[in-house]
């Protein structure tokens, strides 16, 4: 004998919001919305309200108006007189990139060879590798910033003791190190450069096809041509018997020392400097232990085989480990990147102007729209760090594990 | 996940904008203590001394303040603010009053949001340079570095002079003056430019102060006082005339060593006496008691005092009267009658 249970009828209790497992994440789910839009109007009265009592307004009029004051270095073309808060921003945004472009390839640079040599079976070098990664690693960025700056200032000598004989520039009187910049020659386009760097131009599409040429004919036939040494002489050789041939179009502006500061040639800033070398070692030594994760992570068993092979150990690594050991290192290398550009906006502490001195600093100090210029510095940083690693991602899905 | 990020950032931004209520008055005789934001360390206006204790000539105002309102010239909470982060702090209610060496503008006092009670110091924009660079003038400054505080006025007057004499410079920012200092003296800029008050302070605490010169140009009007938050009027009223009670002190001979023996029963002088509270009751318009301004005198002297014991002549700073002399001397000081 079978008794049939009815399936409940009736109709909805409430006690089912809680107790049915139906309904139940529908419930929580509304209230954590509810809870979220509550937060945020409290939060957007409150700013309304306080806002209000500090006699402010929210608009970004602000960045219409002219600057007046002056920011060095400017990379585009900046007027003290005419230009606007947005342009202000826009040297410290050109400012930000290119310490952060510099960094982060600085960093690749640093962080690939500190990671592969602390797997160096040489004892001193794999040990120094430790003490550079566990130094840098371990150390608040900001001190290393700091102190790289101070060596620089204190440790250099300031430009009127070239002057005076206490210091002396290299390479030929030109090239100085002072402790407010490094100075070098300036190239200068004179006639015949365009014909010149056409030329260049043209070497370096032909080295792309040689490369492709070299690589079919080494799956084809198994011969390795010297990739390198022809490349490098591709590159090289007619350019320089362009350069003579044309008359030696490119010539030089040295600095020369003036009254206060050295003119003409190239000034690299001592804040620029310090910033970008310790933004670079700092992360290049948490670059360098996720090139040794990566690899680590190849099995052993990888490199035993190209040894079989008969592969030497450059090759193994740079054919074998390496290819495997990207796909491991190259998202984490993506937060690096990141990290990397967000820590650029320590720039302050050294006086270079960023976009966080310019924009999130001196422009909010003059207009008083802290709350304006928090946002689109906020904004700013949001949008780079997704287009880099939108870039990326694009990259790691090139080199990761073809699944068919 | 869009609106997220939009409401981190305006929770983010609302944390700065803080309260700002309008009663700092009432906020600041519950709190029992006076939040007085000051500089980050300039010696003679606002500077630690030896035992941690803030001495100086803008703390002597702060003090003033927490004097007449909690009765306790020690009551007070010193904040220390860079150049950029001061308008900050007063805006979003981090700090009471600013006494920070700060130049009353238009822009600050309208745009800003901001309230200049009055000027405890009449300041101009110096330069100094090592005295063996051999500038005797400013104009001769073509091409040089100029060390320069951010979000000051000085760093816009810089570039003004600069334009209108058709010479070029680099600057290089500094947030604090700590931090100027050491560039300056390292060499890594050929000079230092602020207000001519800051300069001498700063030369004052150098090795050899006599290595450097200030240039005789003096290139901009700085009437540095402390402000308060704009719409609160009952406070701006207080930090103001605890300002000129202190003027009025000098102008009328009450000391810190008098001011006692003067506020404990009416004298001959009318003034003196509305301003001690032996006559009238003065205090009670601005919401204070009968003795507001003697305990302001008593905690650091009256205007005088201050300026001799911090930045005077017989200091290291060894600034003169000049402009800051009361008006019967000459100067610019005149505090509005005590009626």
């Amino acid at each position: 004998m079978t008794t049939m249970t009815d399936p409940p009828s009736g109709g909805f209790r409430l006690s089912q919001l809680i107790y049915d497992s139906r309904y139940r994440s529908l419930t929580i789910q509304t209230v954590a919305m509810v809870l979220i839009m509550v937060l945020a109007f409290m939060l957007v009265s409150n700013i309304q309200t306080n806002l209000q009592a500090a006699g402010k307004d929210f608009d970004f009029g602000f960045l219409d108006r002219p600057a007046g004051y002056r920011i060095d270095p400017a990379l585009i073309e900046y007027d003290i007189v005419n230009s606007t808060h947005a342009r202000a921003a826009l040297v410290g945004i050109v400012n930000t990139l290119v310490v952060a472009f510099l960094g982060c390839i600085l960093a690749t640079v640093i962080g690939v060879f500190a990671g592969v040599l602390r797997l160096s079976k040489n004892w001193l070098i794999s040990r120094l590798m430790s003490v550079y990664v566990e130094g840098f690693r371990n150390v608040p960025l900001l001190l290393w910033i700091v102190a790289i700056y101070a060596v620089v200032t204190e440790g250099l000598s300031p430009p009127r003791a070239f002057k005076t004989g206490d210091a002396e520039m290299w390479f030929n009187e030109s090239v100085a190190l002072t402790n407010r910049y490094l100075t070098i020659p300036a190239p200068v386009l004179e006639n015949g450069s365009t014909i010149l760097l056409a030329i260049i131009a043209i070497c370096f599409v032909l080295v792309v096809f040689f490369r492709k040429f070299a690589r079919k004919k080494q799956e084809a036939t198994g011969e390795i041509l010297p990739v390198f040494w022809i490349s490098l002489a591709i590159m090289v050789i007619p350019a320089l018997l362009a350069y003579f041939v044309l008359g030696r179009p490119v010539s030089l502006d040295y600095p020369e020392l003036g009254g206060f500061n050295f003119s003409g040639g190239i000034q690299i800033g001592a804040p620029m400097m310090a910033l970008t070398l310790a933004l670079a070692l700092y992360t290049g030594a948490f670059i360098a232990e996720i090139v040794r994760a990566g690899i680590l992570a190849v099995s052993k068993g990888q490199s035993e085989a190209a040894f079989a092979l008969g592969l030497r150990p450059g090759r193994t690594m740079n054919l074998v480990i390496l290819p495997q050991a990207l796909r491991v290192i190259i998202p984490p290398m993506i937060s690096q990147f990141l990290n990397l550009t967000k820590n650029s906006s320590l720039a302050l502490a050294v006086g270079y102007n960023d976009v966080r001195a310019t924009l999130g600093g001196t422009t909010i100090n003059l207009t008083g729209k802290e709350l304006e210029g928090t946002i689109l510095l906020g904004l700013f940083y949001l949008a780079l760090s997704l287009l880099i690693s939108g870039v990326f991602n694009v990259y790691n899905n090139r080199v990761k594990l073809k699944e068919r | 996940m869009k609106n997220t990020v939009l409401f981190g950032a305006l929770a983010a931004a609302g944390l700065v904008a803080g309260a700002a209520q309008a009663d700092t008055l009432g906020d600041v005789t519950d709190r029992g203590t006076l939040n007085c934001g000051v500089s980050t360390g300039l010696v003679g206006f606002a500077a630690p001394d030896a035992n941690g204790v803030w001495q100086g000539f803008d703390v002597g105002v702060c003090r003033a303040v927490a004097a007449a309102v909690l009765g306790d010239p020690n009551a007070v909470n010193f904040v220390p603010t860079t150049g950029q982060t001061r308008f900050t702090a007063l805006a979003s209610g981090e700090v009471d009053m600013l006494a920070r060496n700060t130049t009353w503008t238009f822009s600050r006092d309208t745009d800003l949001s901001f309230e200049f009670v009055g000027v405890n110091y009449y300041d101009g924009q110096g330069f100094m340079v090592p005295r063996d660079l051999g500038v005797s003038s400013a104009k001769e400054l073509d091409g040089a570095t100029v060390c320069i505080q951010t979000g000051t006025t000085t760093e816009l007057n810089l570039a003004d002079f600069f334009r209108v004499n058709n010479i070029e410079y680099t600057a290089v920012p500094i947030e604090t003056n700590a931090e100027a200092q050491q560039q300056y003296l390292a060499g890594a800029c050929d000079v230092y430019t602020t207000d001519a008050s800051g300069l001498a302070a700063t030369r004052a605490t150098f090795e050899a102060p006599g290595d450097h010169v200030l240039l005789p140009e003096i290139v901009s009007k700085e009437p540095l006082g402390p402000l308060v938050r704009h719409g609160d009027n009952e406070w701006g009223d207080v930090v103001r005339w605890t300002l000129n009670a202190l003027i009025s002190a000098e102008e009328l001979g009450v000391t810190s060593a008098n001011v006692s023996e003067l506020a404990g029963a009416a004298g001959d002088n009318p003034e003196v006496n509305r301003l001690l509270g032996t006559e009238g009751e003065l205090g009670s318009y601005i919401g204070l008691d009968a003795d507001w301004a003697a305990r302001a005198i008593a905690a650091g002297g009256n205007y005088g005092e201050l300026f001799e014991d911090n930045i005077g002549e017989n200091t290291p700073i060894g600034l003169a009267r000049g402009l800051n002399a009361q008006w019967t001397d000459g100067g610019l000081l005149y505090s509005p009658p005590f009626r």
